[in-house]
């Protein structure tokens, strides 16, 4: 297993040979920014306006690992993530309008309002392939589209995201086991919150970590610091070049805390307030942004104006949504089966 | 017309599909250097390489996957679960995931991909080696189920099956591989969605299913002799099910009985039985009644196997008491 490495690791000049330019940077913060926002809007949508219902994973916290992981893959390599996905589809470029309006389950929404929100980040049209509302399952289903590229003579690959609860399915280790087995282009992304609900991982994974579960099928794998982006980034970027020249599919494991609960609803009052204190302190967007200061590659101006931007884009997205319209009931049996 | 195997028409099928379009992938376990455990793969591996016909480990969930993903991605992936009774392993891939990627994603999404499995009722295999369980996907609308009783409809099904945008189960019948039947030289698909009336009469409609075809011959053979006409009709899939011919012959008939090798209660012969009375009750004469296997798990001792199956003979105690 390989070592963190985080941002401040690496000497000053040297983010542009790691492909970071300072567009990127400040690409990857506006998508963080873009995400925090965006989900901070969806809760008080949720909590104090009563406009939406249903099941809804808020991504606060997690911003670093969509936004780098995501970052480092080229527009045309597709993702599949899960229920917990509003984050991965705003890192992969999908139009919050439209994420919007599917969480207000419009026929303007990314699923025409037939997902909802576990299901909000399926976008093919952004590389954005699939979300499962199912612990694992998007696994083994990653690795057919990786053989399908393959099979295509295409060089894409792809990314597939999951939490820690995944890792103990059935589905996370048949998965792994064919990809390792098939040499898949896979990136298989572990996003470890610390908790699958309420269960802590201490007391559901047997084994040191999930990144170290990859031995066990002769995978690659790189346990990396989820709330720092460019951690992530490079962690990211060597699995992805990796894959893309047949050296096989590799598991990366980021190590990071939800803001909020499991569900919009979870107040999660099973969680230490020392352990959510220390984690604050550890805020994705607020670090990133110090860092940035730090290297003098950006100015708070700069931050400035993301916000003011990102503001005016969510106010939108809402706004499209309350004005959309719900697709009529008797539409409803041509999409049982594809024609 | 020239005799095949309902085995060896299967494989027409799929080399047929493979030769015409390069997308059609099979994947599964024991289908490349074993040729398949009942051989409906048997050749192909050398045909047409391992990319192309890829044994897997055993995991199903996995294989179901990687079939839908390769769907999602443009392949044409024809899975192989060597029996229905592995099926299960991968539900959640089947039911919970391919069958509302279209719904789900607004009609973004398909996958065109076929899930071949076998059920082995008949071959003194046990409780967990022969299971039939089609109804269950009755309550999975996104899928397509498709039950062939012949070789020349297991050769056009499949071949329609593969060139479905949909995900399809295809359940083929363990004891019917060594059957014989006439199958056209020429390319031919049967679509789905259509019952095949495969015998004429008057007095009675058996909706037979799958391995029970053959038996409802049987049984009408022996009615026959009593002066009963008997009019046999296919569903060959049940989803869809085309309610239309089963309705045209029931109008005709006056008397049902729906006979399949799947447990009687919740069965194939629930739904069609309830289907009938909800459009045609004035037609019937009599009760629908249905021949099926017990509400019992599947005995290993041959005897008590035949014993469990429907067969002709229930087929014809059955009429017997609609025909009095």
């Amino acid at each position: 297993m390989e070592l963190t490495r985080t941002f401040k690791s690496l000497e000053a000049g040297d983010h542009a040979r790691h492909g970071l330019s300072r567009e990127r940077l400040l690409q990857m913060l506006r998508r963080m920014i873009e995400i925090r926002r965006f989900e901070e809007r969806v809760e008080h949508l949720f909590l104090q306006e009563g406009a939406l219902i249903g099941p809804s994973h808020l991504y606060l916290g997690q911003e670093a690992v969509a936004a780098g992981a995501v970052g480092a893959l080229n527009d045309d390599d597709l993702i599949t993530t899960t229920y917990r996905g509003h984050g991965h589809a705003i890192a992969k470029g999908v139009p919050l309008k439209l994420l919007m309006a599917e969480l207000f389950g419009k026929a303007t929404g990314t699923c025409k309002g037939l997902g909802g929100s576990m299901h909000v980040a399926i976008y093919p049209e952004k590389g954005s392939v699939y979300a499962t509302a199912i612990v694992g399952s998007g696994i083994p289903i990653a690795n057919g589209i990786a053989l399908a590229l393959r099979q295509a003579g295409k060089r894409q690959v792809v990314m597939t995201f999951f939490g820690d609860g995944a890792s103990n399915t059935g589905s996370f280790h048949e998965g792994m086991n064919l990809a390792s087995v098939w040499k898949l282009p896979v990136i298989f992304v572990c996003e470890n919150n610390l908790y699958a609900m309420s269960t802590r991982a201490d007391q559901a994974v047997a084994a040191e970590s999930v990144a170290s579960r990859a031995e066990a099928y002769r995978m690659r794998s790189i346990l990396t610091d989820g709330n720092d982006a460019v951690a992530v980034f490079l962690a990211a970027k060597e699995a992805i070049e990796n894959a893309r020249n047949d050296k096989g599919p590799a598991l990366l494991e980021c190590m990071t805390y939800k803001l909020k609960g499991h569900g919009v609803y979870d107040r999660a009052e099973y969680r230490p307030r020392e352990e959510v204190e220390q984690w604050l302190k550890r805020d994705p967007i607020n670090n990133f942004e110090a860092s940035l200061l730090e290297a003098k590659l950006a100015t708070q101006a700069d931050f400035d104006q993301i916000e003011k931007q990102v503001a005016a884009e969510v106010e939108e997205s809402v706004a499209f949504a309350k004005t959309s319209s719900v697709l009529p009931f008797e539409d409803l049996m041509k999409y049982v089966y594809a024609r | 017309m020239r005799e095949l195997t309902y085995a060896d028409a299967l494989r027409e099928a799929l080399r047929e599909e493979m030769i015409r379009d390069p997308r059609v992938v099979l994947m599964g376990e024991e289908i490349g250097v074993f040729e398949g455990v009942y051989k409906v793969t048997r050749g192909l591996l050398k045909e047409f390489g391992p990319e192309r016909v890829r044994d897997t480990p055993i995991s199903e969930a996995a294989i179901a996957g990687a079939a839908i993903g390769a769907a999602l991605a443009g392949l044409k992936p024809v899975a192989e679960i060597m029996y229905m009774d592995f099926v299960p392993i991968c539900l959640d891939q089947i039911a919970t995931q391919a069958a509302k990627m279209h719904f789900m994603s607004g009609g973004k999404l398909k996958v065109p991909m076929v899930l071949r499995t076998q059920y082995s009722l008949g071959r003194a295999h046990g409780s967990q080696h022969s299971q039939f369980f089609p109804s269950w996907f009755f309550q999975v609308p996104g899928l397509k189920v498709v039950l062939p009783s012949t070789p020349h409809d297991a050769k056009g099904l499949l071949k329609a099956a593969i060139r479905d945008d949909n995900p399809v189960v295809f359940i083929e019948s363990g004891m019917l591989y060594r059957t014989k039947g006439p199958v056209p030289e020429e390319d031919y698909v049967i679509p789905l969605g259509q019952c095949d009336v495969k015998r004429k009469g008057n007095d009675l409609t058996v909706v037979a299913v799958s391995r029970v075809v053959n038996e409802a011959f049987a049984a009408a053979a022996k009615l026959e002799e009593q002066g009963f006409t008997v009019e046999i009709i296919d569903p060959r899939t049940i989803q869809p099910l085309d309610l239309t011919t089963i309705l045209e012959s029931v109008k005709k008939t006056g008397r049902l009985i729906v006979a399949s090798d799947d447990v009687k209660s919740g069965g194939i012969g629930s739904e069609i039985a309830a289907a009938v009375i909800e459009k045609a009750f004035d037609s019937l004469d009599a009760p629908i009644l249905r021949v099926a296997s017990p509400n019992m798990p599947i005995p290993f001792s041959p005897t008590l196997e035949q014993a469990y199956m429907p067969n002709a003979e229930k087929i014809v105690e059955a009429a017997k008491r609609l025909i009095g």
